[in-house]
């Protein structure tokens, strides 16, 4: 196994890592080194910690267990010193020397500490880790005065964690406005008013000369000779690319480690990734751009061909003691631009946008960010804006023009995050009439109320056109979340989101480990999204598929062997005849899709009652093929026209173990006398002289309803190929536990035939499925081989008291 | 009257999972114990307050709460409250964490 180490255990080297461990998982015998005593944390809320809003544990990303399953040997607590590129080897801080075969450098960045006199006294510290945090709450048990240097995001988000930990807060900025790189001088004096209001203190354009005191910080002098006071200082004046290790070797070096479009460094087998990195002059600070190298990276280095990182365009969307900002682009004016500005000084909001040539080039949005996705869209795509409103006012007439046009996307909310979809769900699936409601459903205007005039002309709208079917089509996903499937489908996909803790993480849900709705539909779609790269999250699946058994009322489990077709054979039932004698098995079953169940299994006699069987799992637990019921046939049956029985085993064979938003049913009549019952299936065969009729969307369940026919086929490999695309179709378009009848009433029968009658669309349906299915293994076998999923999920431990 | 307070050890705190349920049977009584992700381990009367019963070991693990795997009710691992809309309580039990073993008071 080739030896891949990584210098440096944070957000972007890690990230790298798990995409490593995606695309090929036995590839890297992988070692990482981490200067910080902990697993990977999520540092962007620190702020939250020291905000007193959150704790260490649950800022976690991957917890040591994590480093443990992927046999990842983690020294924490441990820098690497010095790269010997020539012998392809690294030594650490405790001496330790481990030879590479690849190289990721991903040591991120140090918060830039002040080249002056003083800067090393006791009470002096960054923002940048736990460490820091640390620090800053203990002192603040002791000390009262706190001088934060830097007027950027960091400075203020300390400023404003330090303030509610009760020290009195002062803010040295060496610039005349507050967070000069994102806002321009009005939205950064508003800004400053607010914060003022709340208590902060500035001291603007002024530069720290010394810090005084003896052993602690007692005060500041600036260079203008003037003095502060100050028991504790916190630098947050930036940061900067922690390059030491790299430029003690032979690496090239500027602002961070030079890297081309591929992450490859200047010395061959040395990679950099993050912060670290720099990249077409760049130096990124934002998850989103290191995220995206993380993936090129992961690619490279596993031999892959992959996608050139060509940089990033970024918005900004922040939210600064409260206040609610966005900025993108350029946001300083030259004599080619022109800007458009809302400036609402009353209601505390202002919004303006940068043009030039006709198109948008930069945005600051202070106080109400609600245009900012529709305007990076407009910045992105480089639209001409002439004759385009840009700011939408509220007057009644254009509202309604603009929610027509407005895709549901768009944010209307900025406090809570309410998307124009979640409102006009929320109104049609609960039938809501009035503001109140809507607000108290969707939480849409319940904070700071600006966006009510907007909730308003949506509910109007909306009760007034019924037949906006792409809006009906939106179901948020369950409490926890606002977003709908094809947003949460939408960001899997564009974030490159991998895993259930990472969705319910990046996309904010409320409930932080979300619930029996949406866990297991988060891991339904990253399955469907990442086919065959996606590692099962088995503890967001429900009872059943987590156990492979159902749960019976009593707490006691039934077995349902695979019988393909149907068809089994005397030495099969033998042996399900001696295990249900072996396990005094209390009931033995004829099930409704022609197999046996046995019924009243203890779990902790699961796994040895398997390996007894020795027959694989019939998933008749499954959000996936049950059965493929099957009659005789032309085999046996006179009036027989197709071997419905052959083609009822290939169909299982193929499709067994696929997950689907819902359980899948098939039935394969040999005529159209039909006994397997195959026109209330969800996909149902019927033979005919000749070919094959198929018929979808058939339930015999709740929803009694007789199947539709889709097409009529020749050949059994039409019956395949046909099956497969709309198998794939309907896994890729529908929600989550929808059954394919109601499916296709929503997505209408017509649709459905159109897209499958193009060969090509077939052809990639089917690409898609294959790979898909190639990454499943039998779930009966592998529970009898891993001692760790038996002492999991099927132990019992029996305790008596005295002995 | 004499209260017998019982103190049995059942497992090892480094060998269970966070998110995860365990079943133990103390003489006739069947425990559920459950590691969350901060850390902390609850344990409760493997047994839903539904009328019809079920198991709570198995159950998705969210937070500091069990969802019920048979009908689906949310009960808190802290005080074995079910939440509403649904109505009723579990009984708890008391852990207590001793180097690397865990005990439960009876």
């Amino acid at each position: 196994m080739k030896k891949l180490v990584m210098i440096g255990n944070g957000m972007a080297g890690v990230r790298t890592i798990e995409e490593i461990l995606k695309l090929a998982p036995e590839q890297f015998e992988i070692t990482i080194f981490g200067q910080e005593p902990y697993p990977n944390y999520n540092r962007i809320k620190l702020s939250n910690i020291l905000q007193g809003d959150t704790n260490f544990e649950e800022i976690i990303i991957n917890p040591l267990d994590w480093y443990k399953e992927n046999n990842i040997q983690l020294f924490s607590g441990e820098a690497v010193v010095n790269i010997d590129v020539e012998a392809k080897r690294v030594m650490s801080s405790k001496g330790r020397e481990v030879e590479y075969d690849e190289l990721i450098i991903a040591t991120g960045s140090n918060s830039f500490i002040l080249p002056i006199p003083g800067a090393d006294k006791m009470g002096v510290t960054g923002f940048r880790d736990i460490h820091d945090c640390e620090v800053m709450i203990k002192d603040a048990k002791n000390y009262k005065k706190v001088v934060v240097i830097g007027g950027g995001l960091l400075g203020l988000e300390a400023a404003r964690g330090l303030l509610n930990l009760g020290m009195k807060v002062d803010v040295v900025h060496l610039m005349p406005h507050l967070m000069e790189r994102q806002l321009d001088p009005i939205a950064s004096s508003m800004l400053k008013a607010e914060l003022e209001a709340q208590g902060m203190n500035f001291l603007m354009e002024k530069e720290t000369a010394e810090i005084l005191g003896n052993e602690r910080v007692t005060g500041l002098r600036f260079k203008d000779g003037s003095e502060i006071e100050a028991d504790m200082v916190v630098m947050a004046v930036g940061i900067k690319a922690n390059t030491e290790v790299a430029k003690n070797s032979t690496i090239d070096v500027n602002r961070g480690i030079v890297v081309n479009d591929y992450m490859e460094t200047s010395v061959p087998h040395v990679y950099a990734v993050g912060e670290c990195a720099e990249h077409r002059g760049t130096v990124y600070g934002l998850v989103a751009p290191l995220y995206e190298q993380g993936k090129v990276l992961a690619n490279r280095i596993c031999g892959l061909s992959a996608e050139a990182y060509g940089g990033s365009i970024t918005g900004t969307q922040l939210k600064v003691a409260g206040v609610d900002l966005y900025s993108a682009g350029e946001i300083t004016d030259d004599d080619q631009t022109k800007s458009i500005m809302i400036y609402n000084d009353f209601e505390g909001i202002y919004k303006r946008v940068l043009t030039k040539n006709n198109v948008i080039v930069g945005i600051v949005l202070y106080g109400d960010t609600t245009d900012s996705t529709r305007l990076f869209r407009m910045l992105t795509k480089k639209e001409d804006i002439s004759g385009v409103s840009i700011f939408h006012t509220n007057t009644n007439d254009a509202a309604a023009d603009d929610i027509a046009e407005m895709p549901n996307d768009e944010l209307i909310c900025g406090c809570n995050g309410v998307t124009k979809g979640a409102i006009v769900e929320a109104i049609k699936t609960q039938g809501l009439t009035t503001l109140d409601q809507v607000s108290h459903c969707t939480n849409a205007g319940r904070s700071c109320g600006r966006c009510k005039p907007m909730v308003s002309s949506i509910l109007a709208h909306t009760l007034g056109d019924q037949f906006d079917a792409a809006a009906a089509q939106k179901t948020s996903i369950c409490g926890c979340t606002t977003i709908s499937r094809e947003e949460l489908v939408e960001e899997i996909k564009t974030k490159g989101l991998s895993s259930v803790k990472e969705v319910m993480n990046v996309l904010e849900w409320n409930n932080e480990e979300g619930c029996t709705k949406c866990r297991p539909a988060i891991n339904y779609y990253l399955g469907m999204v990442h086919m065959d790269e996606y590692k099962d999250d088995r503890d967001s699946r429900l009872v059943n598929e987590k156990m492979h058994a159902n749960i019976q009322k009593d707490g006691t489990y039934s077995v349902v062997p695979r019988m393909y077709g149907g068809v089994t054979t005397a030495a099969d039932l033998k042996k399900i005849a001696e295990v249900a004698e072996k396990y005094n098995v209390p009931l033995v079953k004829l099930t409704g899709g022609q197999r046996i169940g046995l019924f009243g299994v203890k779990k902790e006699d699961l796994p040895s009652m398997w390996e007894d069987l020795d027959m694989p799992s019939g998933y008749a637990y499954g959000k996936t093929l049950r059965t493929v019921k099957t009659c005789v046939g032309a085999q046996f049956c006179r009036y027989g026209t197709q071997d419905s029985m052959a083609l009822g085993i290939e169909l299982e064979k193929k499709f067994e173990r696929l997950d689907t938003p819902h359980k899948v049913k098939m039935g394969v009549s040999a005529c159209p006398r039909n006994c397997s019952e195959a026109g209330i299936k969800d996909i149902g065969f019927v033979g005919i002289d000749g070919g094959w009729e198929i018929y979808v969307a058939g339930n015999g369940g709740v929803d009694l309803r007789p199947g539709d026919l889709l097409c009529t086929v020749k050949t059994e490999e039409e019956v395949m190929e046909m099956t497969g695309a709309y198998l794939q179709y309907y896994r890729e378009t529908a929600n989550y536990l929808e059954r394919t009848s109601k499916w296709v009433e929503r997505m209408g029968l017509d649709h459905v035939r159109e897209v499958l009658a193009d060969e090509e669309t077939r052809k990639a349906l089917n690409e898609r499925m294959d790979k898909t299915l190639n990454r499943y293994i039998e779930p009966w076998n592998e529970a009898i081989k891993k001692e760790d999923i038996q002492d999991k999920y099927y132990t019992k431990q029996t305790i008596k008291v005295g002995e | 009257m004499v209260k017998t307070v019982t103190r049995i050890p059942v497992a090892n705190y480094s060998k269970l999972q966070a998110q995860t349920g365990y079943s133990i049977k103390i003489d006739q009584t069947e425990i559920a114990l459950f590691k969350v992700t901060s850390g902390e381990v609850f344990a409760l009367e493997n047994r839903s307050p539904h009328p019809k019963g079920g198991v709570l070991s198995e159950g998705l693990v969210s937070g500091k709460y069990v969802y019920c795997p048979v009908y689906d009710w949310k009960i808190s691992l802290e005080n074995g409250m079910v939440q509403a809309p649904d109505e009723g309580q579990v009984q708890t039990f008391t852990v207590e964490k001793e180097g690397d073993i865990i005990f439960l008071i009876i």
